[in-house]
């Protein structure tokens, strides 16, 4: 069995049935664990423990549709819940195939790199006595002494690139054995060492690495410390308070939508430019940026990125006397591809009730018959605000709550004068007068908002480089062959016979014709040589 | 601006290549259904080296015979030529669809559905026509082209998406880098697939007595290369996929780094793109692995390829994800 002694895996076939004793039975679970067979059902449980992510809502990527899809599925969703289909790249299980997998990766690695080692510092093996048994072999008879021949033999395959490649040779007596290809167990175990690498920098991104998002109104500017940021996602061994002291100010968001096909890609977004201006501390001087889709801005290992963008309507209410109660620009969040935009203004300073305003904003205003205020662009050519009122306790009991919706289990909605709820539609520049002395609510402009993405990730880097050491070990694992060829000379009446067989680790088309090629070789040398000495 | 006429030439050029390709399949299929071994002697014909025989040692047997063709008495192929050049000719339409769609888009055609079936088709027939030329797969048209045909039909019907410019997140160099590989990736899959299905039913024919075989196994069998030269044939075009979809896999997260913060997701194109990622790579190591029997290695290929399709198909349309791009 030649074939596998060229086989440098730890065998698999003398796992034998475990016999008594921890240790023995530790060794056999190991023996269980790194073999071929397991790493293969782990590689397939990977990839059907995976697919439930992506067929299933995520709470790490949209927790909404999670409570939506509970909401809507109250037998089975409550129990996908507990088997962890809403969080299946954080669940127990999933977590459970990987590390397995991880410490099968280990396993096998560890044990190949000593064989490799050992075998990149050995000597090839010595030619089989029968070497027309081998695979590929072929004979010729050359003119020339055994021994004139051998060193023609081993000239030709110690050449530095024979075919391209690089042979190691061992002579005994009249044979020959030459090995080359190491460097395809080298890539081996090059791609499976970076894929260890790739999964520990996953993991320092997950440990030091942070993400904060927030909304940004056009002509404001935030700093990069916690409390700046709408919602905080740190790992757990983040130094909250060691954030680079960043600043980032957006003066302006242009944006631009398709108007001129007429169909599905009405409207689809075709470009997103903000302009900024960044500090990198609040010492230092302001440089202007320009902040793309695809063109983050960088601090250090911290980037910012701008994943999003809506509207923000410029709102003032203000009390009978005509006193301003509250002036700010309100961030109205996007529901649908043509900005439909829900969100709440809070009027605390109002008294002797609080007032709160809900609604819609709408950038391009028509009324749908059924879904009622709507939009049908997604830029601003119809600009409106369609508000509801309420009056009572805006925060009950102090709870926090979403910026975007009212609370309204101690409000009450204000009726019109007929008893229906008074609705609210409000174009830009107009006033509207609350009745029952309640003041005025003015919409004065629009303005934009952009949704920005702060990410600090240390082990991004690593993982690039773990990446492409993987992808660069893969193709040297797969194009190179290994092979070895044999070499044995028989004399016979003044002249030799050249018997040479090749030997590869699995498939290998190319095998015969370096055979063949070595052949003509040595006979064309053998040739000329012989001939020299005739003369 | 996009330019409508020039989108309207390119969708002519594709029409035209399915009707080519229409051709050249029936010229495919009649020259299979000739491959009965037969006694009557014709016209010997030069043929080209033997397909992927890789044996020119005289240890391994006689180097592979063309299909079909009794020693010493080769059949004519007329149709099997006729359906190459017309191949040719189709994939020269293709090209010329997929050029003309990006002139009138300013952009490389690679931003819908419509547009990546376009350019896979293209690359599954240049890569088959640029095989055609080292070695004889006039076996594989057939199998090739059928496939080619569907998802042009597919594309033009179904997915058909009208030229226009890219979304702000698909500005970027990477969609060159990215889904040019992704695309050329797939192609190479697909071809792997069909070769892998071929495979299958050789070895399932082979097992056969053949002479108690009906008449239409028969053709099948002679048709075909003998199954261990198509499965290493599919283990080769398989050992070249692999590499480019993992760098896919690399660029996509790199592009996700810049475009989305984050090199990971875990959005369902990804997850997808992942799940087909081990799936093969399951696939190569059970090739690796002696005590796999062939035959699981080769589930393992077709289930890797049925991924592929949920990705494309069934990823791109339904799932709510970041890659939502299918222009539908």
């Amino acid at each position: 069995m030649t074939q596998s002694r060229m086989d440098t895996r730890p065998d698999e076939s003398d796992v034998t049935e475990p016999t008594l004793g921890p240790v023995a039975m530790l060794r056999w679970a190991w023996r269980q664990l790194t073999s071929m067979r397991t790493a293969l059902l782990l590689l397939l449980l990977l990839a059907i423990g995976a697919v439930p992510g992506s067929i299933w809502p995520q709470r790490n990527i949209d927790a909404g549709r999670v409570a939506d899809y509970l909401a809507r599925h109250l037998s089975t969703g409550p129990w996908l819940d507990r088997l962890g289909f809403f969080d299946v790249y954080s669940s127990p299980w999933f977590a459970a195939i990987y590390l397995l997998l991880f410490v099968s990766l280990v396993g096998c690695v560890v044990p190949r790199s000593k064989i490799h080692w050992r075998a990149m510092r050995a000597q090839p093996p010595r030619a089989p006595r029968h070497l027309e048994r081998l695979p590929e072999h072929g004979q010729i008879e050359v003119d020339g002494t055994p021994e004139e021949v051998l060193q023609v033999a081993s000239d030709v395959l110690a050449r530095r690139q024979f075919l391209g490649r690089r042979y190691r040779l061992r002579c005994e007596g009249l044979s020959l054995s030459a090995e080359s290809g190491y460097l395809r167990e080298t890539g081996n175990l090059v791609f499976h060492t970076a894929l260890i690498v790739v999964i520990v920098a996953v993991a320092v991104g997950h440990l030091f690495g942070w993400r904060g998002d927030r909304i940004l109104v056009t002509g404001k500017s935030f700093s990069n410390t916690i409390s700046a940021y709408d919602t905080f996602d740190p790992g757990p061994w983040v130094d909250t308070e060691g954030l680079s002291p960043f600043i980032v100010a957006v003066d302006k968001l242009d944006v631009t939508f398709e108007e001129h096909s007429i169909g599905a890609q009405r409207g689809a977004p075709r470009d997103f430019t903000a302009y900024t201006r960044t500090q990198t501390s609040p010492d230092a001087p302001q440089v202007h940026q320009i902040l793309k889709v695809n063109g983050p801005l960088t601090f250090g290992g911290t980037s910012v990125f701008l994943l999003g963008n809506g509207y923000a309507p410029v709102i003032t209410v203000r009390d009978a006397a005509g006193q301003v109660l509250m002036h700010e620009a309100t961030p109205f969040l996007p529901q649908d591809a043509n900005y439909k935009s829900v969100g709440a203004v809070k009027v605390s300073a109002a008294r002797p009730k609080q007032l709160g305003f809900f609604g819609f904003f709408l950038p391009s205003e028509y009324l749908d018959k059924n879904a009622g205020p709507s939009s049908f662009f997604p830029d601003l050519k119809n600009p409106a605000l369609a508000l509801g009122v309420y009056e009572g306790e805006l925060y009950p009991q102090g709870r926090p709550q979403s910026v975007y919706t009212l609370s309204t289990e101690k409000m009450t909605q204000l009726k019109n004068a007929g008893g229906e709820p008074l609705r609210l539609l409000l174009k830009p520049g107009q006033t509207i007068k609350l009745p029952g002395g309640r003041g005025s609510i003015t919409f004065d402009a629009v303005q934009r908002w952009a949704g920005l993405s702060v990410r600090y990730d240390p082990g991004k880097l690593l993982a690039l480089i773990g990446a492409v050491a993987a992808l660069a070990g893969l193709i040297a694992s797969l194009m190179i062959r290994r092979r070895r060829v044999f070499v044995r000379l028989r004399p016979t009446g003044g002249r030799t016979v050249v018997s040479i067989g090749g030997l590869a680790k699995g498939e290998d088309p190319g095998l015969g014709a370096t055979i063949e090629d070595l052949l003509s070789t040595i006979a064309q040398r053998s040739g000329t040589k012989g001939s020299d000495t005739n003369v | 601006m996009t330019n409508q006429t020039l989108a309207q030439y390119a969708n002519l050029a594709v029409y035209s290549a399915m009707a080519v390709f229409t051709i050249a399949m029936i010229a495919f299929a009649l020259d299979l259904a000739g491959a009965a071994p037969r006694v009557s002697a014709s016209a010997p014909e030069t043929e080209k080296e033997p397909a992927l025989a890789g044996a020119r040692s005289s240890a391994s047997g006689p180097a592979l015979r063309v299909p079909g063709d009794d020693p010493g008495q080769p059949r004519t192929r007329k149709a099997a030529g006729v359906a190459m050049m017309l191949t040719r000719l189709g994939g020269l339409l293709l090209i010329a669809a997929a050029a003309m769609r990006g002139l009138s888009v300013h952009r490389p055609p690679l931003g819908n559905m419509f547009e990546f079936a376009l350019v896979g088709c293209m690359f599954v027939v240049v890569v088959f026509v640029a095989i055609s030329l080292r070695r004889d797969v006039r076996w594989l048209g057939l199998f090739v082209i059928g496939p080619v045909l569907l998802t042009l039909g597919m594309a033009i019907t179904v997915w058909y998406t009208d030229a226009s410019e890219l979304l702000p997140s698909l500005k970027s160099y990477w969609l060159v880098i990215h889904v040019t590989v992704a695309t050329f990736a797939v192609a190479l899959f697909t071809i792997a697939f069909s070769v892998t299905i071929l495979h299958v039913v050789k070895t399932w024919l082979e097992a056969q007595d053949p002479t108690a075989m009906s008449r239409i196994r028969t053709i099948v069998n002679t048709a075909l290369p003998p199954a261990r030269s198509l499965d290493r044939t599919a283990y080769g075009i398989h050992a070249v996929a692999f590499p480019l979809w993992t760098f896919t896999l690399i660029a996509g997260a790199i592009w996700a780094e810049q475009a989305w913060g984050h090199y990971w997701n875990w959005d369902p194109k990804e997850v997808w793109t992942f799940v087909i990622w081990v799936v093969y790579a399951a696939y190569l190591h059970a090739r690796a692995t002696t005590g796999w029997s062939p035959r699981a290695a080769n589930y393992l290929a077709l289930a890797g390829y049925g991924a592929i399709l949920v990705n494309y198909m069934v990823v791109n349309v339904y799932f709510v994800g970041q890659h939502s791009y299918s222009g539908m």
